[in-house]
Parts: C-alpha cells; sequence; structure tokens
C-alpha cells in the first residue's frame, strides 16, 4: 500500500467537496436507517489468539478502550464466548463534528476449545486493551507420565 | 479489524521496508479543538511516541514482546507488529498545546485551538 497523508481535521469551510462529502457521510451515519454502519460489517470481530502452554490454554481478544465490566464471557461444553459492547455515542453528541473509524456496537466471539478445562478456575484479566481468559487444562486432558512399576 | 497494514521505505538507498499496523481513530471537533482517538491495544506509555514536525503529527506505538513464548498456537488472528499513522494538522491548531495519554489500548490526545483574536471595534480617530 501506498503510503499516503491524510488530511483528516477538518477545514473551517464547507465549500471544499471533500469536507462536504464528509459532512454528508457523518450524517449518513447518524441516520438509523441509513443501513449504513461505523464499521463495514455490522458485527466488531476483535481479533483473537488462542495459545496453550504446559498447564492453561489461554485466550487474548484485542479489545481496546472497554470498560471491565462490559464483557461478558461465558463457557458451555467446552465453548468458551466472549461478548461486549462499546459505544461513543456521547463523545459523538459532544462534538460538533465527527470522524468514526474504530468499530462501535457490540461483538460476539466464540472458540471451542481444543482441550478440556477446569471451569470453575478460569480467570479474567483486562489490560492494556487486551482480555487474556486464562483456562487451567484438566487434569485428565493433561500429558500423563508412565511410571514403570516394579513387579 | 487492524489488518491493514502500511509499507513505509525506511532507507530508499537500500531498499528496506517496515510494515506497521494502521491504528483506527475517532476524531471529535469541539469549539475548544479536537479530540483523537486511536486504537492500539497491547500499547503502553512506554511503547508510545509522538512526533510533531511543523504541521506533521506522527504516532507511533510499540507493543511489548509477550512475557512468555507459549508454547502451542493453536489459533491466531492478531497482527503483529507496530503501530503508525500521520496526521497533517490543522493550522488553527496550537501545537504547544497538545495533549496525550493512553488507557486501555486507546490512545487519546487533545489538540486545542489557537486562541483567536477577538472581534473588536475600531476607535476612530478626528
Amino acid at each position: 500500500m501506498k503510503f499516503t497523508r491524510p488530511h483528516l481535521f477538518w477545514q473551517r469551510s464547507s465549500l471544499d467537496p471533500v469536507n462536504r462529502l464528509q459532512e454528508e457521510m457523518a450524517k449518513l451515519l447518524e441516520s438509523p436507517f441509513s443501513g449504513f454502519g461505523t464499521q463495514f460489517f455490522n458485527e466488531w470481530a476483535p481479533s483473537l489468539d488462542l495459545f496453550e502452554d504446559k498447564e492453561n490454554l489461554v485466550v487474548q481478544l484485542e479489545v481496546p478502550g472497554m470498560k471491565r465490566e462490559a464483557f461478558e464471557i461465558g463457557l458451555h461444553d467446552g465453548v468458551l464466548s466472549i461478548s461486549g459492547e462499546r459505544k461513543f455515542e456521547e463523545k459523538r453528541q459532544k462534538a460538533t463534528g465527527y470522524r468514526t473509524e474504530r468499530f462501535e456496537g457490540r461483538f460476539q466471539r466464540s472458540i471451542a476449545l481444543p482441550k478440556a478445562v477446569e471451569a470453575d478456575k478460569v480467570r479474567a484479566a483486562y489490560k492494556d486493551g487486551i482480555l487474556t481468559v486464562t483456562l487451567p487444562i484438566a487434569a485428565q486432558a493433561r500429558p500423563k507420565q508412565i511410571v514403570v512399576g516394579t513387579e | 479489524m487492524n489488518n491493514t497494514t502500511l509499507c513505509e521505505t525506511k532507507n530508499p538507498t537500500r531498499g528496506e521496508q517496515v510494515s506497521y499496523l494502521l491504528p483506527a481513530v475517532n476524531i471529535y471537533q469541539t469549539p475548544e479543538g479536537y479530540t483523537l482517538e486511536a486504537d492500539m491495544p497491547g500499547v503502553t506509555r512506554d511503547g508510545l511516541e509522538i512526533y510533531l514536525d511543523q504541521n506533521e503529527l506522527t504516532l507511533l506505538g510499540r507493543r511489548q514482546p509477550g512475557p512468555s513464548k507459549p508454547e502451542t498456537t493453536h489459533y491466531r488472528e492478531s497482527a503483529s507488529g507496530d503501530f503508525r499513522r500521520v496526521f497533517e494538522l490543522d493550522p488553527e491548531i496550537d501545537t504547544d498545546k497538545i495533549t496525550a495519554r493512553v488507557e486501555n489500548g486507546v490512545l487519546t490526545l487533545h489538540l486545542a485551538r489557537r486562541e483567536q483574536v477577538k472581534p473588536r471595534q475600531i476607535a476612530i480617530t478626528d
């Protein structure tokens, strides 16, 4: 991709066709029946990673700008589900003009876990915009070392 | 989401290229100026660099490498790399008064407009 320098800050004049277009777009985004959202698809699908270390499955989700209490995390039949919502409505209302590229609204991600986990020991932490869910692997799903006994 | 990458030639003579992730931004305009918010998951205060050259504002967010390498990666969607984006500022912005902070992976910049010369009446002399 070619590196371009977008002139993103509004100019004072609305006579500039580019600015006019931006204003029109802003109006479209405000209209609830316009069919446009702040994202191209209506769903926010934050990036999800699944790692494994010796004892845990670790799921990481890139969800910057969330409130800790806005997450819903569930585990059902070996499927981990994470959902939440991010809104900028208040900021938009205070602004005289705006341009939004950041996803707004609800997201929902689910992933089938490759191993059985101890559901009652699952932990979740939110730091620097990344949600980390740590799921201890169930004892029966861990690799076992067989000790050779004496006869 | 943030998978848009941006290639920039670091050293044109040697053709070295560095890829950056392009952070999504929101820009709000208020009577006082502008507020810019950029999604930079995984970036802390220490990893943030902001440069101002004339009217050109460069945001650079470096991500910290993970504390320990996981043994197995089952599934990976996140893109690796640092965030970078360049903006040309409205000349009305007072570049001495730009403030920045990062919280929960979101960089917020406040850009105040220069104090306007207030309308005044010109006294007429005889």
